[in-house]
Formats: structure tokens, sequence, C-alpha cells
């Protein structure tokens, strides 16, 4: 960087990062930047670590050296919980759900006030909260399905209700693991509606490899291969460079 | 929410139906000897339900909650033991004052930390506050560092081991293996009359009252959703934003504090408190009072530890050698067939039952009762 050159302000800055298990570099001295609004796509073969960024990033996995700078602060010495309350919501491949709950109660549980242990004790289910969880409710199609059990819904019910559970936490950075994986064709339609409406105000992280999908929705691309970054940018120049159509998308 | 407002209902159906059990049959039928078996029993269901809370909303298994019973138990007994070993009292030892397992073996002057247990009040702070330290310690050094399940179940195991072993050691200050005997009085108010037995009973029911109200709010609160959530996916309510530790944290020191109240309640109805409600085998016992009543009612985990205590009691005076095989076989068949206990046979198949021949007659369909409402709704027997 120029010196007298404002550094332009991201919302998420990844620089140098790497994670080694046993040995086996899954992401190896990667570096990427999330602008305010953005949505970025990552894709890539199976195994090029892109999970593990996203592991990452929310504080499942530690890395081995580097930094994940959110808003000015270093997620990377920060313990899950406190990187959900920076304002980082993470969503799962495999839907990630209380079954034994009602899905009120799935989304209450998301709503960000009493998250202590006394804060708990004494959360009050008040008007606030209703509305909220009903406003959520029916932005991911599950109004009338509020008193049923989680564990009742079909899986793509049960993928929007995770992705509600994150809109409830209102996070500026969304993250989103194959939300569409395992869905039928109208039930994608639909989750491409949702993701549409939600990823205003905030910047998206998305893994997904349905290429249809991602050309709807993405800003920018990165393609990960062995860990690293192969190519970086929109989906028209990620598509047409060479190293990625020999890699990925080629076959 | 008409759901909501149902639940509460059938609960209270159910905490005023082992109510009138306790308070009104149990002292109309039985003698006072029984009586005082049935308080026995009662101080294990302080156990159980603690469990309720810890291992069944949580999904913590601790093995070991006899330790907290006895914390409770040695620290009840350890005020009624300095009243009963006044000065009066003990005139033919060699150090009057002192009690008589200490004269016994040669120590000449009460140990520092036997003085403040002179102060009743200070007594009910250390039962109260004792385990939960105890149990914040073990917790923190725990589940800060993730670990659980049976890892976290057979660490408890060894806590308990280690307890007794250092209570039986340690005969001069602690009794050994004999425990606190000769309990007397209390304040100055004799425990071992037939009056004050049936007095105690009563005391005790109303502590037991207390905490199951105490875990109905930790039920009904959102904390209570969270330590559900917590036993299903612990990740996503990491990533909801809470400290799942800290969470699990509570639930074992909430479990601690039960334990503890029935142990000083033991010492207080049984008069005498010994290392043998310390160790594995009565912690495993008590798990099986709460599994056998269904783990995930309050109420169930009551009649549980009454049910199996009142067969243990009978079947070990008729088939003594008998009685431990009973008992396994017991938790086998109910972890096999019945996960959820009596709570859960009455929920699956008794309630609706009822409930359709109500609705029947009523004609009216009662969307509100559902599966879970019942399971703590109503009497398991």
């Amino acid at each position: 960087m120029l010196i007298g050159h404002q550094p332009k302000e991201f919302l998420l800055a990844v620089e140098a990062l790497t994670v080694s298990f046993d040995g086996f570099k899954a992401v190896n001295d990667l570096s990427f930047y999330v602008e305010e609004n953005e949505i970025r796509v990552i894709i890539g073969p199976n195994g090029a670590g892109k999970t593990t960024v996203l592991d990452l990033i929310c504080g499942k996995t530690k890395a081995t050296s580097g930094s994940i700078q959110f808003r000015g602060k270093e997620l990377t010495k920060m313990k899950e919980n406190e990187i959900v309350k920076t304002g980082v919501g993470r969503k799962f491949q495999t839907p990630s759900i209380f079954e034994d709950l009602t899905v009120f109660e799935n989304l209450e549980i998301s709503y960000p006030r009493g998250r202590t242990v006394f804060g708990s004790l004494a959360f009050k289910r008040d008007a606030v909260v209703m509305d909220r969880v009903e406003e959520v409710a029916e932005m991911i199609f599950l109004k009338d399905r509020l008193q049923a059990s989680a564990a009742e819904l079909s899986h793509g019910q049960k993928q929007w209700l995770e992705i509600g559970m994150l809109l409830i936490q209102n996070p500026d950075l969304l993250m989103l693991d194959e939300p569409v994986a395992g869905m039928s064709v109208s039930e994608r339609a639909k989750t491409a509606e949702l993701l549409n409406r939600i990823i205003k105000d905030r910047s998206v992280l998305v893994i997904e490899h349905d290429m249809k999908f991602v050309e709807d929705i993405a800003h920018k691309v990165t393609v990960l291969h062995q860990g690293q970054i192969l190519s970086e940018g929109t989906m028209d120049r990620v598509k047409n460079d060479p190293k990625v159509i020999e890699v990925y998308l080629g076959h | 929410m008409t759901a909501n407002r149902l639940v509460n209902r059938s609960d209270l159906i159910g905490i005023l139906l082992l109510a009138a059990f306790l308070v009104v049959v149990l002292p109309l039928c039985l003698d006072v000897f029984r009586l005082n078996l049935v308080a026995k029993y009662l101080t294990y269901a302080f156990v159980a339900l603690g469990l309720v809370i810890c291992w069944g909303y949580g999904g913590i298994l601790s093995l070991g909650q006899g330790v907290f019973f006895g914390l409770g138990g040695y620290c009840m007994a350890m005020f009624l033991k300095l009243e009963a070993s006044s000065v009066e009292n003990t005139k033919i030892q060699s150090t009057p004052g002192i009690p008589d397992f200490m004269d016994w073996n040669q120590i000449t002057s009460l140990p520092f930390f036997w003085r403040p247990f002179h102060s009743l009040s200070f007594t009910i702070a250390a039962i109260i506050l004792v385990p939960a330290f105890f149990a914040f310690i073990i917790g923190a050094a725990m589940f800060k560092r993730r670990v659980g399940g049976t890892y976290f179940a057979i660490i408890t195991q060894a806590v308990a081991a280690i307890l007794t072993i250092l209570i039986v050691g340690q005969q001069g200050y602690t009794g050994g293996i004999n425990g606190m005997t000769d309990l007397r009085t209390l304040k100055g108010w004799d425990i071992r009359p037939d009056h004050a037995k049936i007095v105690l009973y009563f005391v005790e029911v109303g502590c037991l009252f207390a905490c199951i109200f105490i875990a109905q709010f930790i039920r009904h609160s959102k904390l209570g959703r969270i330590l559900v959530a917590m036993r299903d996916k612990e990740d996503r309510v990491r990533f909801s934003g809470y400290s799942v530790a800290n969470f699990k944290i509570f639930a074992f020191c909430t479990a601690a504090i039960f334990s503890a109240i029935g142990g000083a309640m033991f010492a207080l109805n049984v008069g005498f408190m010994s290392p043998s409600f310390v160790g594995i085998v009565p912690s495993i016992e008590m798990v099986i009072y709460t599994a056998v009543g269904g783990r995930l009612s309050i109420l169930g985990a009551i009649y549980g530890t009454l049910l199996v205590n009142f067969a243990k009691t009978s079947l070990s005076e008729s088939f003594p050698e008998l009685w431990l095989f009973g008992l396994g076989g017991l938790f086998i068949t109910v972890v096999l067939a019945f996960p959820n206990g009596l709570a859960g046979i009455w929920s699956d198949y008794v309630a609706p039952r009822i409930i359709g021949l109500m609705t029947s007659r009523k004609s009216k369909p009662d969307a509100g009762w559902t599966d879970k409402s019942l399971a703590d709704g109503a009497p398991a027997e």
C-alpha cells in the first residue's frame, strides 16, 4: 500500500490466513477483502477449503497464523459467541436448528437479547420479541408454522428456519454454507427470492455449487483451489479464466 | 398464548396432586417410622430434581451427584455434631467439647474449618455455597475446555471416589467410615422423638416444593429452552451468541445446590451422615431414580425416587441378595423400553386416553395438550 494513500474501509479483511491440520494446509496464505453491502460467493472443487474459511471466520476453527479483521476487530483471538456479538452470523451446511423446540422458540432463542445466564432467566417474551419473530417468520415463509415443532419441518423449511435464526440477529456479515443444497426446484426459487431480500444493508459471504444461483446473486466471486485463491473477480471474468475452467468449471 | 397457559395449568394440577399426596395422604396413611422412611427417600428426590435440570434438560450426565449430597449433608451434620458435643455431654473425653470421633483420634482441639459451624446461619449458607462453589470449579474446569458427555461422567465418578477416600481417610476430622453419628438437637430442639420427625418431614416437603418451583421457573424461562437447545445442537447455541460453558456451569451448579439441600435434609431426618452416601454407587442409584421417573419430568423424578426406594426397601427386606440385580434390570428396562421413564408412559399411554374420554364427553378439541406439556403435568403412577 502506498504511503499517504488512505486505505479503503473494508468490512472484512482476511490477510495471510493459514490453518494446518497435522501439517496439511487446508487454507494456505489466503487473503481477501469484503466490502460493505457486498455479496461474495466462494466457489471451488471439493476440499478446496471453502467451509474451513467460514469456520475460521466464525471461530469454529482456530487459525494457525494470519489475521481476520472485522470492522477493525481481530476475530482470530475471540470466542465464537463474542464473534457473533460483533455482528457475524453463520449458517451451517446441514440445517442446524433445535428440533426439540418449536419454530417460535427457535427464533426467540436467536433474538439478540438476554444472552447471559441471568439475562436469559429474566428474559420476557414481550411484544417487541413477538413482533420481530412474526416478522422474520413471514420472511422465511413459516408464519403459519410458528407453533410447530422444528423437527416436523421439511428439509427446505429447516434451511429457511436457520436463515431466519440468523436474520433475527441482524448481523452485518452473513455467512451461508450451501443454502440451496438439497432443495427442490421451487424451494430453490423461493430461497433465491429470500436471499435477494435479506442481503440488503449487509454483506453476505456464500459458498455455493449451483452456478445458476451464483450468477443470480454474486457481486464478486472468489475461486478457491487447494486452500489458495485461484481467481477472483466478477462472474464473467472468473468464468472465462482458463485456470478456473481447467480445475473447476470445465467438468 | 393459549398453549402456554394450558401447559401451566397442567403443571399446576400435577404439583397440587403431588402436594396432596405428600402433605395429606402419606402423613395420614403411614406411621411415624414409615413416614420417616419417606422423608429419607425424599432427600434423594432433591438430587433427582437436580438431575432433571442438569441431565434431562442440559444433557450433562453427572455420575457424581453424591458428592454434593454429601457436602450438604456433612455441613448440616457438622453443625448438629458440634451442638451434640457440648462440654457437659462430652466431659468423659480427654478433651471435652469436641466431637467424640476427634477425641478417639487423639485430636485435642477443634480444627479451624469446624469452628464456623457453631453458627446455624453460617451452616445454612455453607450448605448452599460450598457445593455451588465446588460445582463451579469442576464445571468451569471441564466445560470451558469443552469436556462433555462420557468424559464428564467419568470425571464426576472420579471426584465421587476421591471425596469418599478423603472422608474415610481423614477419620479424625470427618468421622471416617462411620460418618457422623449421634446427632441430637437443632438449636436445643431434640430432632429424635416422633413429633420432631413429623415436623422435619413437613419442613423437608416445604423445601422440596421450593426447589420444584425453582426448577419449574428455570424450565419455563428462556434459559430452560436454551438448555434443551444446547442438548440438541451445541454449536448452533454457540453461534447464536451464547457462551455454552456458562449455561452448563449454571445447570450443574443448580443440580449441586438441590442435591446439597437434600443432603442437609438427610442429616436432619435420618440423624447421621456417612461416606456411604457420597460414593459412586449411591450417585449412580440417584441417576437411576431420575431415569425411572423420567429425566425430562420434574415431578416424574420425584415419583421415580419414591417408587424405586419403596421397591428397594420392600424387596431388600425379603430378598436382600437379589435387590441389586433387580435395580440393574429395572434401569436397563427403562432405558431400552421407556427412555422417558414413568412420565413418558404417563404422557404417551395414560394421559391421551384420559383426555380422549374427557374430550369425547365435552366434544371439544383441546389443542394445547401436547406430549411435552403432559410430561410434567401429572403423577406418573
